[in-house]
């Protein structure tokens, strides 16, 4: 006979500091390590620094990477794959060229290399159609392109040069590396370098499968749903990899605080915890005077309603079994 | 706990200088403290009528003692205003914000209207200071149409109009004239919080009781940083008076208000930037105002966040694998220390007398009346409170068997890392501790120090029972799986007496059985003897059943019945125990049977009774546990000339540029990455070689198989060899140029050069080797110290960020707002301790009761 075991969560259950707990907790156990993943050759930070860089919910990962999954046609062969993958890393103008500046000339030299244009499938036209956007007199002769700039001002010669040298030629911008992958599900293409509008855009790509591991530029890109999804899915990445075994739960909770108003917010100061309701819950955690002083001018009142206030004041905390508030009559 | 008045809120404002005068209890005129006759001055910084810290005195203001009277603040008349730091900004935001001449916003009527209004809709401050921020500069005021100068402010204090610098007194007209109406559009709110407040004319003196100084043992007395500051103030603010009425130069009156502005400036916060600090005789900077309040050691965090308590004590902790797992050995010196308050009640009041009569432990150290006097139990007092105790009065006695305390190891990283246990009275000097308890506190026994706390009252008493008793805490939150379980020698004794070959006689059998409490012996299944198969499976629910993998089967072996453990109706027909199988499928599976309180007293019973079996059976491991066989050695030696061949021909293929270059690395990465391949390929193989020659009855390896302690890597290590030493995950490369050490040739890069160890520990490492591999060893201990640092920080953040999250009424996640951040915990209300085996979803069926209903 099964019997039926309440399974449901507690009413007044401290579910916060639990998942905090839960996920802070192992943080101790995890290595400092980067990681190797196949085919990318960089170091992609995983453990702790990873998990504390989804917590401050940064601009921008330090190693952007994709998981791009591939139409059904795609899916199956790594050579038509390796097409798409070839499409999709970017090439830009000093990828191919040797850029100089000519100072007396008040004019920069370009010299196209070929045989790098060719195993990029670009021809010097391409290129020069490219260049002739930047600005300034464009001349030419062979694989030589010199431009002149409208100005004579050095520092002016020396910014169109950077601005030359980032051109994007082809591919799909910020992609600076496409591997195949073969896995039990397919191939799929990781790339370093994120960009997931430009890549969704592409036919040939399953959009429904196209992975990044920029919480910011899904919520860009797809809104906050997603990125509370991708937080979920990050989060339980880095913990899997340690062998940490956390329950979803935990995760869920974190991720849905943090994108809770629509935004993705950090966690820290500047984000969950600078707009907590409590004046006192924010002085003692951090900034501890400036909280006082804005509280003081706009007349603020703190209505003890958090953990931290109670505790400051010594009264009842407003969790678990303080949640019962029972009056008596006399 | 009956709470007769409760705190609703708490509300910050600035105070007005007609409000400080009122507040104040006396005017400081005297910028000293004490007289020579080491009396308190009238009119002084240490004032009487400010309270008192010196014992026997009496507070001038409310007659109150020491203990009694709280302090009351005193202020200073400054001669000139100064402007208070903290609020400088703030200042500079309302001039430079407001008409100089007419002293309106300057904002047209329209923008004024439209703040207005939506500053009524939505009642909140907030707009008005941001629609002032956002206010473009107007070259002309749009009421009055003066010309606007620009204001400047220049860190900390002071302020220009153009090109004038403008006095303390000048800003303060200035904010004075703004129109109430008009500080509301700023965001601040003008009945608490008037800008012109915010230049100080009347200084606030805390009493002396926040700045008490302290009788040094010559008799000197040393006062506090505030007072010495104060002081400053004092000095300074007289000799300008004297200026000002002496007729002194504009010059010389100005540079005594700027350092007025000074003083006061460092007063409250001594860190100000563009300012030098204030500094004691000694060179020490000054602890001021804000010093006091900010940081890890500030007021906020060191006393209002976290308080000290009484009836606690903390010591070193030791093992005792006799007592429960839910009880904790107590020195019996605590003990005598230590108290717990009993209500006198008809029930127990013979009780009561018995402990108020006794002479030693366990006795009763104090009695409370029911008007709160207390009153110490000796000889002198002892039969006046037999005769009076009552019902109604409160014995304080002595910690005994069976009280509830709270027990706890730092850093408290979860909440299993304070649990409640109940006293086990012990002789000895040390805590005493179940080792299974020690993964949730994480303790081990090579010194570390725990504390306790006992519990004061009945509500906290049955709180800590129901809700933090060790048994409850088996199953861990984090996860849904045991955190308190069978471990190390546990796990070996459960594995050698459930080993197939393993048979215990009669009266070994009695032996085990009686520690296990079970006093029936059951029929002998092996000629007279008993399995020891027999025996634990008497230890296991009757509805226990399962099959799983044993984790020491090797491969091929699936068809021998010792692969697999097997229970059946709670008897173990086959296999030997595992730590999974004792662990996850015994232990996890009982408390889902049977609950927690079976969950406790299962562990309790079956690890005495493993360790009683391990110990009849004897475990032993030694240094011959390592010895490779020669054949064994060989085969290491044939491994590691291979790779030696192999490294080289790769670093010979790199130099001749035949290496087959690997997608986006460069040539030498590629080769790094081929060696740490080969090298880690050489240690595997070295561990298969091991495994073979270690053989399956080798106790070092059938710990590492069973779970219960140390990994096949251990062992290879030790008997085989070191392996690949890393810094970064690279192989070593720093030291001298182009080598690691003196002893290699430049630009080697072969294996034992970039620090592979060749040797085993047991062997012995070369010099070379030892270097090498203690280089690897540094960056482990460096790492170690700043995750703990780095993780330490983000779980502070985490706490805090979600501290306030609550299950409510509704299974809703809200925070203390009332705003939902989960509508359903978890999309499914599930407790993570109840969702069992890795958090997975699992059905239940319905009992039949409920589909009756």
């Amino acid at each position: 006979m099964a019997t039926k075991v309440k399974r449901e969560i507690d009413v007044g259950e401290a579910v916060g500091i639990l998942a905090a707990q839960s996920i802070g907790e192992p943080g101790t156990q995890m290595t400092m390590r980067t990681f190797h993943y196949a085919g990318v050759a960089e170091q992609v930070p995983t453990g702790l620094p990873r998990l504390i860089e989804l917590v401050d919910a940064k601009k921008e990962p330090k190693k952007p990477l994709m998981d791009i999954y591939l139409s059904p046609e795609y899916a199956k062969d790594p050579k038509k794959a390796r097409t798409i993958a070839d499409d999709l890393e970017c090439t830009i103008l000093s990828q191919v060229a040797e850029i100089s500046e000519d100072f007396v000339e008040k004019k920069i030299d370009i010299v196209l290399d070929e045989k790098n244009l060719e195993f990029e499938g670009l021809t010097v036209e391409d290129v020069k159609k490219t260049i002739k956007a930047a600005g300034g007199t464009v001349t030419s002769s062979g694989n030589r392109v010199a431009v002149k700039p409208n100005t004579t001002s050095l520092r002016l010669i020396r910014r169109l040069t950077n601005k030359l040298k980032g051109m994007h030629l082809k591919g799909v911008e910020k992609i600076k590396r496409a591997a195949i992958i073969e896995a039990k599900d397919g191939i799929f293409i990781r790339t370093y370098g994120s960009n997931i509008a430009e890549v969704m855009k592409d036919p040939r790509v399953d959009a429904k499968r196209v992975f990044t591991n920029d919480v910011k530029e899904v919520e860009r890109v797809l809104g906050i749903e997603a990125a509370r999804n991708t937080i979920i899915r990050e989060t339980k990445q880095v913990l899997d990899l340690q062998g940490l075994n956390v329950d979803v739960r935990h995760i869920m909770l974190l991720a849905d605080a943090m994108c809770m108003d629509g935004a993705v917010k950090s966690v820290g100061r500047h984000g969950l915890s600078g707009e907590k309701a409590g004046v006192l819950a924010r002085a003692a955690f951090e900034e501890t005077i400036k909280h006082l002083i804005t509280a003081a001018v706009k007349a603020d009142d703190d209505k003890l309603i958090g953990v931290t206030e109670n505790i400051i004041v010594g009264q009842t905390v407003p969790v678990g079994t303080g949640t019962v508030r029972l009056k008596f009559k006399h | 706990m009956l709470v007769s008045k409760m705190i609703d809120r708490v509300k910050f404002t600035i105070f007005s200088p007609e409000m400080i005068r009122k507040l104040s209890a006396a005017k400081i005129t005297v910028p000293d403290t004490y007289n020579d006759d080491s009396y308190p001055i009238d009119g002084g910084l240490v004032d009487p009528r400010m309270g008192v810290i010196d014992p026997g005195l009496k507070c001038k203001t409310c007659g109150g003692k020491l203990r009694s009277c709280p302090g009351h603040f005193a202020h200073i008349e400054l001669v000139r205003p100064v402007v208070h730091p903290e609020f400088a900004k703030v200042v500079f935001f309302v001039l430079k914000s407001t008409c100089p001449s007419c002293k309106r916003v300057l904002m047209s009527e329209k923008q004024i209207q439209d703040i207005a209004d939506q500053m009524e809709e939505e009642s909140d401050l907030e707009i008005g200071s941001k629609a002032a921020r956002k206010a473009k500069k107007v070259p002309k005021c749009p009421h009055c149409e003066e010309k606007i100068e620009e204001v400047k402010f220049l860190k900390p204090t002071t302020f220009y109009r153009g090109k004038n610098m403008m006095l303390p007194s000048e800003i303060r007209d200035w904010l004075a004239a703004i129109p109430d109406a008009d500080i509301k559009l700023l965001g601040l709110d003008p009945t608490y919080a008037r800008p012109e407040w915010m230049i100080i004319t009347a200084l606030l003196v805390p009493p002396v009781s926040v700045r008490p100084s302290i009788t040094l043992e010559t008799g000197d007395r040393s006062e506090d940083d505030l007072t010495h500051k104060l002081v400053d103030i004092m000095r300074i603010n007289q000799r300008l008076e004297a200026n000002i009425n002496a007729g002194a130069p504009q010059l010389i009156i100005e540079d005594l208000w700027e350092l007025v502005q000074y003083h006061v400036t460092t007063y409250f916060n001594n860190e100000t930037s563009n300012i030098p600090p204030a500094r004691h005789r000694s060179g020490r900077p000054l602890k001021t105002l804000s010093q006091r309040l900010k940081g890890k050691e500030g007021r906020f965090r060191y006393n209002l966040s976290g308080k000290r308590v009484n009836f606690s004590a903390r010591t070193v902790i030791s093992p005792d694998p006799n007592i429960s797992i839910d009880e904790v050995g107590v020195p019996v010196a605590f003990a005598e220390e230590l108290t717990v308050p009993i209500k006198v009640t008809a029930w127990n009041i013979d009780k009561c007398k018995e402990f108020i009569l006794a002479e030693n432990y366990p006795r009763a150290e104090y009695t409370v009346r029911p008007d709160g006097k207390r009153i110490l139990v000796n000889e002198a007092s002892r039969q006046e409170i037999l005769d009076t105790l009552a019902i109604g009065y409160t014995v304080e006695r002595h910690l005994i068997d069976g009280d509830t305390v709270l027990f706890n190891r730092q850093p408290s990283l979860h909440r299993v890392s304070i649990m409640c246990h109940s006293v086990r009275v012990l002789p000895g000097r040390t805590l005493r501790l179940n080792p299974i308890d020690c993964p949730p506190y994480n303790a081990d026994y090579d010194g570390d120090e725990m504390n306790l706390h006992v519990i004061q009252s009945e509500e906290a008493r049955v709180e800590a029972e129901m809700l933090m008793k060790v048994h409850k805490q088996i199953i861990s939150p984090r996860h849904g799986r045991a955190i308190i379980k069978p471990q190390e020698d546990h796990v070996s004794g459960a594995y050698f007496m459930t080993r197939n070959d393993s048979e215990f006689t009669r009266a070994e059998a009695c032996q085990l059985l009686a520690i296990a409490g079970i006093t029936k012996l059951p029929e002998s299944d092996r000629k007279g003897n008993y399995s020891g198969r027999l025996l634990f499976s008497l230890l296991l629910p009757k509805e226990l059943n399962l099959r799983i993998k044993s984790k020491v089967a090797r491969k091929g072996d699936e068809n021998d019945p010792e692969s697999w453990i097997t229970i059946k109706n709670g008897m173990l027909l086959s296999g030997a125990i595992d730590a999974r199988a004792y662990e996850n499928e015994i232990l996890e599976k009982l408390i889902q049977l049977r609950g927690h309180e079976e969950g406790k007293r299962f562990l309790d019973i079956s690890t005495r009774v493993c360790l009683s079996a391990i110990t009849l059976h004897g475990l032993s491991v030694s240094i011959a546990n390592y010895a490779a066989s020669e054949e064994a050695q060989k085969r290491l030696d044939e491994i590691q000339d291979t790779m030696r061949r192999e490294v080289d021909g790769s670093v010979v293929q790199f130099k001749n540029g035949t290496l087959e270059r690997a997608a986006g690395k460069s040539m030498r990465e590629t080769l790094e990455e081929r060696i740490m391949a080969i090298t880690s390929k050489t240690r595997d193989s070295g561990g298969a070689v091991l495994e073979k020659s270690l053989g399956y009855e080798n106790t070092s390896i059938i710990m590492a198989k069973i779970g219960a302690r140390g990994s096949l890597l251990n062992a290879i290590q030790m008997a085989a060899m070191v392996g690949q030493q890393a810094v970064r995950s690279k192989r070593l490369s720093r030291g001298y140029r182009g080598r690691t050490l003196l002893h290699f040739r430049r630009g080697d890069i072969g294996a034992a050069s970039r620090g592979f160890v060749q040797n085993s520990f047991r062997k012995g490492l070369l010099p070379t080797e030892f270097f090498l591999h203690a280089m690897g060893g540094r960056e482990s201990l460096v790492n170690t110290a700043i995750r703990t640092a780095r993780s330490g920080y983000m779980q502070r953040r985490l706490i805090n960020a979600l501290q306030d999250l609550v299950v409510a009424s509704d299974l809703s996640v809200r925070d203390s707002r009332g705003i939902v951040v989960q509508f359903k915990y978890g999309g499914d209300g599930i407790d993570p301790i109840k969702s069992q085996s890795k958090g997975e979803v699992l059905e239940v069926k319905k009992a039949p009761e409920d589909e009756a209903m």
